[in-house]
């Protein structure tokens, strides 16, 4: 199971994009590092999701473009480049009855032609993603009878069966209890580390997106507000620019990495002193 | 990584894929099963009973004195009629569900067959056309309602919800022009009014089977190229793209196709009601099947007409036109769907 590591560079050059007349992304510059597990956050509507979507090319921008290794994505054939950049909404729908090998199956859609059947490496790409996230004993259950973690886990086995260097995934932690979370985040964690997969993420919980990522993205109104490694940008004044939350980050015990702590009216804050 | 060695692994893939289309196949068979012996059911007994073996003999081109007209003038062109219409429908419908992931969204709820059944009737009524004339003028007025519907839901992007309720104003409105036109002909029947309005095989001639088999060939098969992207869109518009589907161009190719098949279909038998509509959810429960649903539904359309047909005919105390019996058929599910707390996650 050796992969190439070969890392593709995604950019995006004063990308301005939206719906209708609101305008969501305002000039945005920034390089997704390559190779690496990159975490977007911010508060609701900050553009963050929009700025995900218009990166896997389901958004047009209005201005501006995006470059993978150098391309834009726009001048790509949709499906040369799905064998390049896969996608994962935030709650994508599993048709009624579908089995977990079924689904998985189906991330083999970009590298099938019009009359080409089934070849034995899309068995071998299907095998590989099922087992990397641990659902070969799942295949034949269907996809609506999975608890909430083993379907994400479902759907990310289909994105790894497309065999993508850049995977974009929107919310990939939404809905799951804690644990699951962090089985999530960890098996994107393995992927990025075993395939070199470039890894971009938009996450709600800050903790966990400092943990887990090597570039932490914030947003806020439209832009980047910081970029960088965690303990960078995870500071007590971002989080009080962007999300408008009185808060003390210190490190977190267990990694070192920057933990940041609400500072709400209620729950004991008094206590707490500066 | 895997503890089974690699091998076993993809054996046991092999074993679960050849398993599930096993299982599509005999579900298929059993369909097919089914059509035949429809087909051997509506060519024997009607009015008076002919043994299978003078219904050979007859369509061998052997002259049986009293059974000849009956089956070959009147049982025959039925049955094929039925087959090529029930699966032209059966196909539009289960490609507009798939689209848009509704099941509300089949062409004989929008107002696609009522535009064709208008554009029909208004192009013998007024225009004095006939033949392939005439499914030209059905297909150029279900296209036209099927742009119509699209511009007057475009509200920044279209949603399903908006475009399905915009499709049934338009298709009463279309109702009540084919009623208007039909009340002016010259020469106005009954036959004629109740065809255009909810579909009827009375008068079905064999050369009907000519259009029918060619939407079927042309639009079908174009349908069929695009399996795989349909297939892709029951994951939702935004899976799909991501999987590499080129959603404008697979839109564009997939609604020509289902709007050429229903006018087709609608132009040699009226908007037989509900087929298209009712299709693609049995035969989603009857296959099980997560791709596409295109050839379960082509045969469960046929089946659908057919049968339809025939109990309109010979089951019900009076004899109904086929659209009647689907219609009846239809209706409680239409009910049962609109009742029904909205499962958003639910396709077909």
């Amino acid at each position: 199971m050796s992969h190439p590591m070969s890392h593709s560079s995604l950019h995006a050059q004063t990308l301005t994009a939206g719906y209708a007349e609101r305008r969501v992304l305002d000039n945005v510059n920034l390089t997704i590092p390559a190779g690496q597990c990159t975490a977007i956050v911010g508060a609701n509507a900050c553009g963050k999701s929009t700025l995900l979507r218009v990166l896997s090319r389901l958004l047009p921008p209005s201005q501006g473009q995006v470059l993978l290794d150098g391309t834009d994505i726009h001048r790509l054939p949709t499906r040369h480049l799905a064998k390049r950049l896969g996608f994962l909404p935030q709650s994508p729908i599993a048709p009624d009855g579908i089995t977990v090998l079924e689904l998985v199956s189906r991330g083999r859609h970009p590298h099938q032609g019009l009359f080409n059947r089934w070849r034995p490496e899309d068995d071998a790409a299907v095998v590989e993603a099922l087992s990397a996230t641990h659902m070969e004993a799942l295949a034949d259950v269907q996809v609506d009878e999975l608890s909430g973690g083993q379907r994400q886990r479902a759907w990310i086995a289909m994105a790894l069966a497309q065999q993508t260097d850049v995977l974009l995934l929107d919310e990939p932690t939404t809905f799951l209890d804690i644990n699951h979370q962090i089985e999530v985040l960890d098996l994107l964690t393995d992927l990025n580390h075993s395939r070199g997969t470039t890894i971009v993420m938009v996450l709600h919980e800050l903790n966990l997106a400092a943990r887990y990522a090597d570039t932490l993205i914030a947003m806020a109104k439209g832009n980047v507000y910081a970029m960088g490694a965690a303990a960078e940008v995870l500071t007590a004044t971002m989080v009080r620019e962007v999300f408008g939350l009185e808060n003390r980050v210190i490190a977190d015990p267990v990694t070192g990495k920057p933990m940041m702590i609400p500072l709400g009216r209620h729950g004991g804050v008094a206590h707490v002193q500066d | 990584m895997s503890a089974r060695p690699e091998s076993a692994a993809l054996a046991h893939l092999r074993q679960l894929r050849h398993r599930r289309s096993q299982q599509l196949w005999q579900r298929l068979g059993l369909l097919g099963v089914c059509l035949f012996a429809g087909v051997v059911l509506t060519l024997t007994l009607g009015q008076s009973y002919t043994p299978v073996t003078t219904v050979m003999r007859v369509l061998g081109g052997a002259e049986v004195p009293g059974v000849g007209f009956t089956v070959r003038e009147l049982r025959l062109p039925r049955a094929v009629v039925a087959l090529g219409a029930g699966a032209c429908f059966g196909l539009a419908g289960v490609a507009f569900q798939t689209l848009l992931r509704n099941p509300l969204a089949s062409p004989d709820i929008i107002g696609i067959s009522t535009g064709a059944s208008t554009g029909a009737v208004f192009a013998i009524v007024v225009l004095s056309l006939n033949g392939p004339a005439v499914s030209l003028a059905a297909i150029g007025a279900a296209l036209g309602v099927a742009l119509l519907i699209y511009l007057l839901s475009w509200r920044q992007g279209v949603t399903g919800g908006r475009l399905i309720l915009i499709g049934i104003g338009l298709s009463a409105m279309l109702q009540s022009v084919t009623a208007y036109l039909l009340m002016r002909a010259p020469n106005w029947s009954l036959q004629e009014a109740l065809r255009w309005m909810t579909g009827s095989l009375n008068g079905a001639r064999l050369d009907q089977a000519l259009p029918l088999l060619a939407a079927l060939l042309v639009f079908g098969g174009l349908l069929l190229s695009r399996r795989r992207d349909l297939d892709a869109l029951r994951m939702g518009d935004d899976v799909a793209a991501g999987l590499g589907v080129h959603l404008g161009a697979a839109r564009v190719t997939i609604v020509l196709a289902a709007v050429g098949l229903a006018a087709v279909a609608t132009a040699m038998t009226g908007p037989i009601a509900f087929v298209a509509f009712l299709a693609g959810p049995i035969a989603l429960r009857l296959t099980r099947q997560s791709g596409a649903l295109l050839l379960p539904a082509a045969l469960v359309g046929a089946l659908l007409v057919l049968l339809g047909d025939y109990a309109g005919q010979f089951l019900l105390p009076a004899r109904y036109p086929v659209g009647i019996v689907t219609g009846v058929l239809g209706a409680p599910y239409l009910l049962y769907l609109i009742v029904r707390d909205g499962n958003a996650r639910r396709t077909l």
